[in-house]
């Protein structure tokens, strides 16, 4: 909480502040401190509130016309898109924004890897942040499977069967999550509450998120820590505001343009197909947002090896802040990782392509490579770069940083040679 | 307190985990076990099918517990290339005897062993059937001969009740 003890100037407010204090929370989170140096990264947080908001509000609007049953549930989507009022809207605002929602996780934690932001002390911020993105990937899972269409269908089946793939008890566990001998009517019902349940949970742990952050302050494109008291800080409010409400907007407008111009380029054709059990796709794909670890599955030749690499793939990144060695947060002052990280971005990039891709000849190939090197960055050049990398020198303050110019390569060498 | 020995109230404290655990146990088990398949599930564990008009070389499919299963009338030809297949060569050996109690009738889960989507018939390097997911091959036996898949298609429990019906299940 703030350093200074609010108090609030009307009487009333008084007499209620020293109730239930939210007056003394609005008051710690419009004066919170920023580094001023953020830049337009940072803005991303900002804007996945907005995009959970935004899910949560148009999830339960369709809920109030969505009919969770196998006989209904294709028809009643439909129903949604040509008969209720704005429900083509709310519906389209609701698929895409699970798009949106995941362009912005991908950006926010991108943001992280590059500046460090998960090393001591905010582990925990980290953390909590991988287990939100597992949260996510589960309902939008379920989500997709809502509709009841070919791709619907057959995603969930695919998927659940990954679970056969436990020695023992895998045939059980997945006859368990179906509620019968393949997906069907109990499968959707279930999945139907668990969707609408995880965005709460999600909820929840975003308030944990940020009170993690509030604990420590936000990290900077320089990595080092604001000095107190001195000039490096901003409050939260109208700084911090005016730039995320900027950025909003500018994300809105990307968002907008795939609501009102190309609604359904993110999704499949054939899940505009009612669910046939005797009939699976020809080409079985994930949403864009899972392909990666999708190419990742099929790259491992084994079934249990393949699912258990894309388990790791992900849990991984939990255990980043404890493989990356370096005491270095940025990257702007880390010249080594800064080029492994284009390549990790460039390698995800590439295993999101050949996901799409049918996993034979010349695409297997360069999914097998690429799994192969995803691993290697977290399990080997991490933890040895941060042992062997020979750091640039940092700033003494982010004041200085930024009085100094962008926090750049460029400034930090000339400083170097005036220094000398 | 310095003695460290065993006393009345540190069984009470045993006893105590001990009962609330069991307690625990008790009603978080009906809360998992209402996912598992409910008596109207179970309840349609078999189906019936009248075989009577399907003509060799053709298949039939139909629907058992949610699944499909295919019932094929195999040809002669059909049958001596299922049964000359040396066991070496296959990744999951089986006999075609051992798959196919009638010879003539071929009936098994219409589910590929790798991740469960439906092979399409009469196709694929082996004659048999070809899963478009991630490209399994199986054989005219449904034994899977190239591809991901791990084991052969699954041939569920039937009998024929009579000449022209199958009791799957």
């Amino acid at each position: 909480m703030s350093d200074h003890e609010y108090v609030p100037k009307s009487k009333f407010g008084k007499w209620f502040n020293d109730r239930l204090p939210l007056l003394s929370l609005a008051s710690h989170l419009t004066d919170y401190p920023t580094p001023k140096n953020l830049n337009y990264w940072w803005t991303f947080g900002g804007i996945l509130t907005f995009c959970l908001i935004t899910q949560i509000v148009t999830g339960l609007t369709l809920a109030m016309h969505y009919i969770a049953h196998a006989d209904m549930a294709f028809e009643s989507v439909e129903h949604i898109m040509r008969d209720v009022n704005y429900g083509w809207l709310i519906r389209y605002i609701h698929s895409n924004g699970a798009s949106m929602f995941f362009l912005a996780v991908y950006i926010h934690i991108f943001r992280s890897l590059f500046y460090g932001s998960y090393k001591s002390p905010r582990e925990v911020i980290w953390i909590i942040g991988i287990i939100i993105y597992l949260l996510m990937m589960a309902a939008a899972f379920m989500g997709y499977v809502l509709p009841w269409g070919q791709m619907s269908f057959w995603g969930a089946t695919v998927i659940t069967n990954l679970f056969s793939a436990i020695p023992l008890v895998g045939e059980g566990i997945v006859t368990w999550l179906w509620g019968g001998y393949s997906v069907d009517n109990p499968t959707l019902t279930r999945f139907f509450t668990l969707h609408y349940l995880i965005p709460f949970l999600i909820l929840g742990l975003v308030v944990l998120h940020i009170w993690a952050l509030h604990v420590p302050g936000n990290n900077n494109p320089v990595g080092i820590d604001v000095k107190k008291p001195s000039k490096d800080t901003v409050p939260f409010h109208p700084y911090i505001v005016i730039k995320d409400g900027f950025a909003l907007l500018m994300f809105m407008i990307v968002f907008a343009f795939f609501i009102f111009y190309t609604p359904n380029i993110l999704g499949h054709a054939d899940n505009y197909i009612e669910a046939d059990p005797l009939v699976t796709p020809a080409h079985i794909v994930p949403e864009w947002y899972l392909l990666p670890f999708y190419a990742i599955l099929r790259s491992v030749p084994d079934k249990l090896l393949g699912v258990v690499a894309m388990l790791s793939a992900i849990l991984i990144l939990a255990a980043l802040p404890w493989l990356d060695t370096s005491k270095i947060r940025s990257a702007v002052f880390r010249p080594l990782y800064k080029q492994f990280y284009w390549i990790l971005v460039a390698d995800v990039l590439i295993l999101g392509y050949v996901g799409a891709m049918p996993a034979e000849g010349l695409y297997l190939l360069i999914a097998r490579v690429a799994t192969a090197y995803y691993f290697l960055h977290f399990l080997v050049i991490l933890p040895v770069l941060g042992l062997k990398e020979k750091t640039l020198p940092i700033p003494l303050s982010i004041t200085e940083s930024v009085l100094g110019g962008s926090p750049n390569l460029a400034t930090a060498k000339n400083k170097e040679s005036l220094n000398n | 307190m310095s003695e460290k020995k065993t006393n009345r109230r540190d069984f009470l404290f045993t006893a105590t985990y001990a009962v609330g655990a069991v307690g625990v146990g008790a009603t978080v088990w009906p809360m998992i076990d209402q996912m598992n398949p409910d008596a109207s599930v179970k309840a349609l564990a078999s189906t019936e099918v009248d075989v009577s008009s399907v003509s060799p070389g053709k298949t039939i499919t139909v629907l058992w517990r949610g699944k499909p299963v295919f019932i094929r009338r195999r040809t002669e030809e059909e049958i001596t290339e299922a049964k000359s297949v040396k066991l070496e060569d296959l990744k999951d050996p089986q006999k075609d005897e051992d798959r196919a109690k009638n010879p003539e009738w071929l009936v098994m889960l219409g589910v590929c062993t790798h991740l469960g989507c439906v092979p399409l018939d009469q196709k694929g390097d082996y004659n048999g059937w070809f899963c478009p997911c991630h490209g399994s091959h199986y054989d005219i036996s449904g034994r899977i001969r190239k591809g991901p898949a791990p084991t052969n298609m699954e041939v569920p429990k039937y009998e024929f009740v009579n000449a022209n019906t199958i009791k799957i299940g």
